[in-house]
């Protein structure tokens, strides 16, 4: 019982910070393509897939007093950071250990940026077409991001990166 | 002619509680509603196991579909049809995406999807691109025409305005699902002004918006949605029984992979038990096989499997408690060994279950909730977010309510507590 919950906690504890809701939503959809087990289901949103189901686990969480939310002020929008309290910690006492690659694929994608984690997770969810129909679906839903040519290419070489640190 | 182009020699209507009539002019429309997938509709209720409290709730998503149809037509051939922002050329695919839009749901969507970690949208694409009789039909309009819907559907479809008369927060698919829900159940929730809504909905660039003068509808139409979602939708008996429905698949899931012998053979479950299904497996599947074989596992020698499937069946439900996981977490493992202790298994009789709804949000940019706002058309023609308007919206922007609920078989603890101080025990630590 609320092991998935706990899962969020033991992910984001992995990263020790996580820096903006749509970096997280990203992050957890792309170990969730890596066969990393999350229950959150994902449709495609403004910013490529989203999940209403994690939306709502990390505003419990948040409000169970688990998961702390920091935000900072950008000026024209505001950032959210999160991390994980010391009860969530001992929370984390109650909950089965994390797979063993789940840390280094968190750390790959913590140091990426939200823009290009979205490119990323956008043409995952577009995996079951071939490269170029990927990018083309891209091009077409990411019309106002103007991905460029190398932005494709790193975010297919981050692909195959990421898949060394997946669950095989 | 062209199919595409085809209509009816005379005019289809379909009698509806809810719209008056369907109308049906399409050709294309006419034998889509005749395929098998799309009859298969008629066999998935549109609110699972809802009936268990509102015993009029037996309508089905062949009923809904039609009903977004029929919105999604009257907004096209009535309010955009001599307005320039909007594209004939996508009449069609509108229509079809309409009608369609719930074809891969199945029995009792939610638990089923969730038991068996699938999704009904998938479904859905792979029957409109893969061997069916809903993909021939759509063929015939032209050779990229099933993966247009799959598109507008999937929301990726380029035109965003397509998309949001079946997507969005004030789309055709909920303005149907609040009056018809409302209507099946008997509630007296869920009523608005669809009329006025969609004599003042207006086609824009990225989406469908209201012309101010119809805010007060729009408000009434979130109000309505509030409402049924914490009457209806999340009533926690209906939840109760789909908590009991979601134990048996598990339960019959389990004993499968564990060589259990079925005195009746799972025929149509085993390729989801051992992840085999294909599109066919998942098209043959429907609430009458389901509730057939919960009547036929009432008599299964595994006393776990025939106790959920009589509770489900005789509806004799869990009982609930509130439950707060933030301090009670811990009461939680604590419950969990006094069941083993007492001989009752906690994976099937001891089950916490959420509900939350965000009645409405807006779109901050960069960071926050991804969803897209109502827009409202001011007379000067710009537009403004409903919440800058709307004092009402805005008291419930944002604003999410959950409730947590703990499930419980109150019957057998009631019963054995004369027996064993342990059942007291429990029932007390329930009660806290």
């Amino acid at each position: 019982m609320l092991q998935e919950h706990a899962k969020i906690v033991q992910f984001i504890s992995l990263a020790n910070e996580v820096n903006g809701r749509k970096k997280l939503q990203k992050m957890v959809y792309i170990a969730k393509k890596m066969h990393f087990s999350f229950a959150e289901k994902y449709e495609l949103h403004m910013y490529g897939p989203y999940s209403e189901e994690l939306t709502l686990r990390v505003e419990e969480l948040c409000e169970m007093g688990f998961l702390a939310e920091r935000c900072t002020d950008k000026g024209s929008y505001v950032q959210y950071h999160y991390h994980v309290t010391n009860e969530g910690t001992s929370f984390l006492e109650t909950a089965d250990a994390p797979h063993d690659m789940l840390g280094a694929c968190i750390e790959l994608l913590n140091g990426k940026s939200a823009r290009f984690l979205e490119l990323v997770s956008t043409l995952l969810y577009f995996d079951h077409l071939e490269k170029d129909e990927q990018v083309e679906k891209v091009r077409i839903v990411k019309s106002k991001l103007n991905f460029s040519d190398e932005e494709m290419d790193n975010a297919f070489a981050f692909i195959d990166e990421l898949e060394k640190v997946s669950v095989q | 002619m062209a199919y595409k182009d085809q209509k009816l020699v005379e005019e289809k209507v379909f009698k509806d509680p809810v719209h008056r009539y369907i109308h049906v002019r399409d050709q294309v429309i006419w034998d889509v509603i005749g395929t098998r997938e799309f009859q298969r509709l008629r066999r998935i209720k549109q609110l699972g196991t809802t009936y268990l409290v509102f015993h009029g709730a037996e309508h089905s998503r062949f009923h809904h579909s039609l009903g977004v149809y029929e919105i999604v037509r009257r907004i096209i051939d009535d309010s955009f049809s001599r307005r320039p922002e909007w594209n004939h050329e996508e009449r069609l695919v509108t229509l079809c995406a309409a009608l369609l839009h719930d074809l891969g749901h199945g029995p009792f969507s939610h638990a089923f999807e969730k038991v068996f970690h699938l999704d009904h949208e998938q479904f859905t694409q792979g029957i409109l691109l893969g061997d069916t009789e809903v993909n021939a039909v759509l063929q015939k309009v032209s050779a990229d025409f099933p993966q247009k819907v799959a598109d507008v559907i999937g929301k990726t479809y380029p035109d965003k305005l397509v998309v949001s008369l079946i997507s969005s927060q004030i789309d055709a698919d909920r303005m149907d699902y609040l009056q018809r829900d409302a209507y099946f159940t008997g509630v007296s929730y869920g009523h608005f002004d669809m009329e006025r809504i969609l004599r003042v909905m207006r086609p824009a660039e990225e989406q469908a918006v209201i012309k101010y003068s119809g805010m007060h509808a729009v408000e009434d139409y979130i109000m309505s949605r509030y409402q049924m979602y914490w009457q209806v939708y999340f009533h926690p008996v209906s939840r109760s029984a789909e908590v009991i429905l979601m134990k048996i698949l598990h339960r019959a899931k389990d004993l499968y992979n564990n060589g259990y012998v079925f005195s009746q053979e799972p025929v149509h479950f085993r390729s989801f038990f051992d992840r085999t299904f294909k599109l066919e497996d998942y098209i043959a599947l429907d609430e009458s096989i389901l509730l057939t074989y919960f009547q036929l596992w009432m008599k299964e020698n595994d006393r776990i499997l025939a106790d959920l499937c009589s509770r489900f069946i005789n509806r004799n439900l869990f009982q609930y408690a509130e439950f707060d996981p933030a301090t009670e977490y811990r009461k939680i493992g604590e419950l969990e060994q006094l069941f083993r202790e007492a001989g009752i298994d906690p994976e099937y009789y001891l089950v916490t279950d959420s509900s939350s709804d965000l009645p409405y949000d807006f779109y901050r940019p960069g960071e926050e909730n991804e969803r897209l706002p109502i827009y409202l058309q001011m007379p000067n023609g710009e537009l403004s977010e409903l919440s800058r308007s709307s004092d009402i919206v805005d008291a419930i922007s944002g604003k999410r309510r959950t409730d947590h609920k703990i499930y419980f078989p109150k019957d057998v603890l009631e019963e054995g507590k004369e027996g064993n101080p342990l059942f007291e025990r429990i029932l007390a630590l329930l009660k806290k």
